[in-house]
Formats: C-alpha cells, sequence, structure tokens
C-alpha cells in the first residue's frame, strides 16, 4: 500500500538548498500540491502548526513528519517522502537533526489513519532507516517496501 | 490501567502510540484501555498515566505521570519506560 502512495513524483532524494524546517515543510508539501493532492492552503496549516506547536513532528531520530489537522484541504490522503542532502535542524531536543521528511495529509474521515499505520511499520523495521538514508534511486526505494 | 496518548493534533500519531502500548500491554498480560487526544483535548481526561512524545510532553500539565517518549518508532524504549506502570 505504501507504494501506492510514495509514487515517484511525491519522491526526491538529496534535495539540496533547504536550509530552515519551514523551508523542508513547504517543499515537502509542494510535492504533494503539485500533484494536485493538497492545497496551498495546507502547506501554511502545517507552517502555522510548526510555529505554535514547536518540532514536536521530528518524531524519530532523524526523521519529520510534517502534517496538520485534516481538513477539506487535503483531496485525497497522501505522502510524500524527501531526503535532505544537508541534514536541517528543527529544534527537537532529542531527534535533530532531520534527514528523512515524510509530509502527510489525511481527509475528516481518517482514511489516513491506516497509512500512517504502515509507514509507522514501515520505519520500524529493523536496518529500514539506514537503507532508506543510502538509496540511490527511487527504484531501490520500491524494492524496500 | 488507563492510558492517555496525547499527539500535536489530532492526526494519528497518538493513536499509533496508543496501539503500540496495548501491544505491549498484551505481551505483559496488562489490559490498557485508553484514548488518543490532542494537546487541546487532554484536560479532565480520567487516566492513570499520560504518553506523550517528548516536545508535546513539555507542554502538558497534569496530576498523574507523563511519560515522554523521544522516538515513537522504538518500542522496546517504549515498553522499558512504561514497563513499571504496567506491573502496578
Amino acid at each position: 500500500m505504501l507504494g501506492d502512495y510514495l509514487t515517484r513524483e511525491v519522491v526526491q532524494l538529496d534535495v539540496e538548498d533547504l536550509k530552515t524546517p519551514e523551508e523542508v515543510i513547504r517543499y515537502g508539501g509542494q510535492l504533494l500540491m503539485e500533484t494536485g493532492k493538497i492545497t496551498q492552503g495546507y502547506i501554511e496549516k502545517m507552517i502555522e502548526s510548526f510555529s505554535a506547536i514547536g518540532p514536536y513532528i521530528v518524531m524519530a531520530p532523524g526523521i519529520a513528519l510534517p502534517h496538520a489537522r485534516p481538513s477539506g484541504d487535503v483531496l485525497t490522503p497522501c505522502i510524500s517522502m524527501i531526503r535532505l542532502k544537508v541534514p536541517v535542524c528543527f529544534g527537537h531536543f532529542d531527534n535533530d537533526p532531520v534527514q528523512l521528511v515524510f509530509t502527510l495529509g489525511g481527509k475528516e474521515d481518517n482514511s489516513h489513519i491506516a497509512i500512517l499505520q504502515e509507514l509507522g511499520s514501515f520505519l520500524e523495521k529493523e536496518g529500514i532507516v539506514s537503507k532508506l538514508l543510502k538509496i540511490r534511486s527511487y527504484e531501490e526505494l520500491i524494492l524496500l517496501f | 490501567m488507563r492510558v492517555l496518548t496525547v499527539c500535536g493534533m489530532g492526526f494519528g500519531t497518538s493513536l499509533m502510540m496508543l496501539m503500540t502500548v496495548q501491544e505491549i500491554g498484551r505481551k505483559h498480560g496488562v489490559k490498557v484501555e485508553g484514548e488518543a487526544v490532542d494537546l487541546g483535548s487532554y484536560k479532565g481526561k480520567p487516566c492513570d498515566i499520560i504518553i506523550a512524545s517528548s516536545e508535546i510532553a513539555k507542554q502538558i500539565m497534569a496530576e498523574v505521570p507523563v511519560l515522554a517518549v523521544t522516538n515513537i518508532l522504538d518500542k522496546a524504549d517504549i515498553e522499558q519506560m512504561i514497563l513499571p506502570y504496567l506491573k502496578q
């Protein structure tokens, strides 16, 4: 199922020139917006949320899960994945700096919960995170699903 | 035992934590009842312990123990943290 969401156009490896958490969140969001899955409004909400609540989205060492409250700004449940060429600090006491970013969009019908669970199960697998840091192409990524 | 898991907003990460905690409970033969809520809704909910990711835990004020999860993917770590409470 993850492979159905993490399609080629929403995955980018070794993204350069992103220096702040806001730039990172915007970039992950833009991949989803450009593919028609969310609106610009959702990107702004994710940024606001980061401002208001802090870097809690960095939920594991090196991994951020930007998202905002499910709403009509999300047209279809979605995830994008970016790997930063240069890790960025989000201000999280334990889990900085961030290198893998999974930007998530969910609708009010909670259809995204299953996807989130799948992402969690995937990332928990032994050795997966270090593989994600090493893959060199989208083809190598899908072999991991 | 009743657990409240708290995330930043109602996306589902608190539900992920709750499921992990219930799984750990099952492993140790302890029935864990729980609810997954967000920062705006945790007050006034009766529970024995609150579990939240570390940056959220800092923002929680409660009379029950508040356990901070650093790494939501590290089940062994979460298990170690909640075990003393499960055994009560």
